[in-house]
């Protein structure tokens, strides 16, 4: 029972009533807004004569798709696939070049961060040349450069650059790369592969095992590394080699048009895909490196230092005290870096590659014109890759979390 | 036996654990050791003490090759520090060494600070790695304090967790670079009294410290750098109440006048 005045001045200056009556206020608002846009969108699309309704995705495509990974998968067919197919077709291509795109920039951006961190002049110097030029072009500018300047650049159709006599070449047409084709008993060497993956897991549980009992190390890497390669191998040979692999198939007799390389002989990757995971990757490289050699610098000196004075290797201090401290600094930006290489990937629009954006906001939308459930489709798609990549990320970075006071 | 590419070491009998002869160093144009020579005994222990900036630090962290000396010899337990990797791991071994700011590793727990070295650097097993982590734990007066993480302890706390893990090694030599300066007036006092124990357990130590109620106390010899000389040394006693030279008279009028 307090008097009228008091009560609601106190009540407004709560900080707990506070929260919760803004928190009110902007919920408020956002439904309103939303609903606004929503009926917006459905009186615009009535005055246009157009109903919302995804019964578009079981219609046939009539358009062609390059051949790439989506489309043989899916066995896509002019007339036959669906616009669901187109839409999957979309994800995949999408999909790959992401991740392709993520390995390599990892891997590429972590050797240059370090080299530029090298006591070695020449690496120095050369690292800090590739992330200066590379992350100051313009990305779409760079998969111009990788798909006109180098790609179309190649040999016509009818002729080739060989690579390696015989297994591999390229021309304007694409990557030709040898095409494993699996025969029988080819199974016994996947299974023996898997076999020596899981033996080495326990191969180290015993070195770790060994190594607390008797304090002797092993060399896992080169253990593991043995078995891995060694017992498939073994396996593979024993039984056959039941494994072929079809050579890419070059002609340059015969009638002019037949000439070039064959279809049906090895396998292709199309340049715009060969262009679009180069210029995706060096580009996001550049900047992991960037990432990677401020959060090694993070770590104080004092850190290398302790463990130098305590007599531990210069290989296993990186391993155990600096790079466990630099993840932490480098976790979330590199997980945007991720998620920016995914969302990039849609610029492959310009050269045609056939992803999700180019296949289902270029071809299909114009035939179909479903704008608002397209596109928010697209939206799902980009958002899932995003979340997942999201909580992968969070998750890594809560094994490596510091304990603060 | 012969052995003619041992003499060097062979002239520097068991009893010494460090010398340094006529050692010189330079950061870029900066003169920063100049001539230094020093021996030290085993079970020696020696204060080092100078203004700011005369390479005290310089010194003793050319004792393990966190700084490498360009002229003159640096033997260290009978092994010369030289480019040589192996005598340079082997030295670090064997030279424990305590930071200003402790430098513990602050993505292990205490006890895996502790461990660390044992396991990779000794190949101890495990279980008896914990065990010399706990003794020595136990020793500097925090064992309970064993699964924390550095960041959840006090300064005065880290500094004895920081000696722990450098005895764990059960190093011959300990080398202190002002292991008091960081912390509160009320922590001194509980490193202080952990490296007072350490020294009447007989650890050979070479402490550089502004403490000189330390110096008094266990000191065996006190050294005074100034502008990368060591300008004197004598036996504390000597050195506070008649100090011969006056830029060692200047710096104790200064540290102890107040
Ligand atoms: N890595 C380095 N590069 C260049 N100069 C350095 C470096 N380390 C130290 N110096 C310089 O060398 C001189 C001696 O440094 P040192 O750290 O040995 O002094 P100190 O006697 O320990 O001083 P303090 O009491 O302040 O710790 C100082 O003038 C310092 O600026
Ligand atoms: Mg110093």
């Amino acid at each position: 029972m307090f008097g009228r005045d008091r009560s609601l001045t106190s009540l407004l200056n709560d900080t707990f009533i506070r929260g919760i009556l803004f928190q009110a206020l902007i919920a408020i608002g956002l439904f309103l807004s939303i609903n606004w846009l929503a009926d917006n969108t459905l009186s615009n699309l009535a005055n246009q004569g157009k109903t919302l309704g995804f019964d578009f995705l079981t219609r046939t495509a009539g358009f062609q798709i390059s051949p790439t990974l989506g489309t043989w998968m899916l066995d896509y067919k002019v007339g036959k696939s669906t616009y669901t197919d187109v839409y999957l077709i979309g994800i995949i291509n999408t999909f790959i070049v992401a991740l392709l795109g993520i390995l390599a920039a990892t891997v590429i951006g972590f050797t240059v961060g370090i080299m530029r961190l090298s006591d070695n002049l020449v690496f120095r110097w050369f690292s800090s040349f590739y992330v200066e030029v590379v992350r100051n072009v313009p990305l779409l500018l760079q998969l111009f450069f990788w798909y006109f300047a180098v790609l179309r650049a190649m040999p016509s159709k009818r002729e080739k650059l060989e690579l390696v006599e015989g297994v591999a070449g390229l021309n304007i047409t694409g990557l030709y790369l040898p095409a494993p084709i699996v025969s029988d008993g080819f199974i016994y060497s996947f299974l023996s592969l898997i076999g020596a993956i899981a033996i080495t897991f326990l191969v180290r549980r015993y070195a770790l095992r060994r190594q607390a009992e008797t304090g002797q190390i092993l060399p896992m890497f080169w253990i593991g590394l043995g078995i891995i390669i060694i017992l498939p191998v073994l396996v593979h040979y024993l039984n056959g080699s039941p494994l072929d692999w079809s050579l890419p198939e070059f002609k340059d007799t015969g009638p002019k048009l037949r000439q070039g390389y064959q279809s049906g002989a090895g396998m292709v990757l199309v340049p715009e895909m060969l262009a679009v995971w180069l210029a995706l990757s060096l580009y996001t490289a550049a900047f992991i490196a960037e990432i990677v050699r401020a959060g090694i610098l993070a770590v104080n000196r004092g850190q290398t230092e302790a463990a130098y004075a305590l007599g531990v290797r210069p290989n296993v201090t990186l391993r155990l005290v600096v790079i466990p401290q630099a993840m932490r600094v480098i976790i979330p930006p590199l997980t945007s870096q991720y998620l920016n290489l995914t969302k990039n990937s849609s610029l492959a629009v310009a050269i045609a590659y056939p992803e999700l954006v180019s296949v289902f906001a270029g071809t299909a939308l114009n035939q179909v014109g479903k704008e608002v459930e397209m596109i928010f489709m697209m939206m799902m798609v980009y958002l899932t890759f995003s979340l997942m990549t999201a909580a992968f990320m969070n998750w890594f970075n809560s094994r490596v979390k510091l304990v603060e006071r | 036996m012969a052995q003619p590419q041992n003499t060097a070491e062979q002239s520097v009998d068991q009893k010494t654990i460090v010398s340094m002869r006529n050692v010189n160093k330079w950061f870029g144009q900066f003169h920063v050791l100049r001539d230094i020579n020093l021996s030290v005994d085993k079970g020696e222990r020696i204060v080092v003490c100078g203004p700011s900036g005369s390479g005290k630090s310089t010194l003793i962290r050319c004792l393990n090759r966190l700084e490498k000396h360009q002229d003159g010899d640096i033997f260290v337990h009978g092994i010369e520090l030289n480019n040589d990797v192996k005598n340079i791991d082997e030295i670090r071994r064997e030279v424990g060494m305590v930071f200003q700011h402790f430098n513990l590793f602050p993505h292990l727990s205490i006890l895996e600070n502790c461990m660390l070295a044992p396991i990779w650097v000794r190949k101890t097993p495990r279980a008896e790695a914990e065990e010399i982590a706990m003794h020595f734990l136990t020793r500097v007066k925090i064992p309970e304090q064993a699964s924390k993480y550095p960041g959840q302890l006090s300064g005065g706390q880290q500094q004895r967790v920081a000696i722990a893990r450098a005895l764990c090694m059960q190093p011959q030599l300990m080398l202190f670079d002002e292991p008091t300066s960081a912390l509160d007036p009320e922590m001194i006092k509980e490193v202080l009294d952990t490296m007072v124990e350490l020294a009447d357990d007989g650890m050979t130590m070479i402490c550089v410290t502004h403490e000189m109620g330390f110096a008094r106390r266990v000191a065996d010899r006190v050294i005074f750098m100034d502008e990368g000389q060591i300008v004197e040394q004598n036996e504390p006693e000597a050195f506070f109440n008649n100090p011969k030279s006056d830029r060692t008279k200047l710096f104790l009028s200064q540290i102890l006048g107040h």
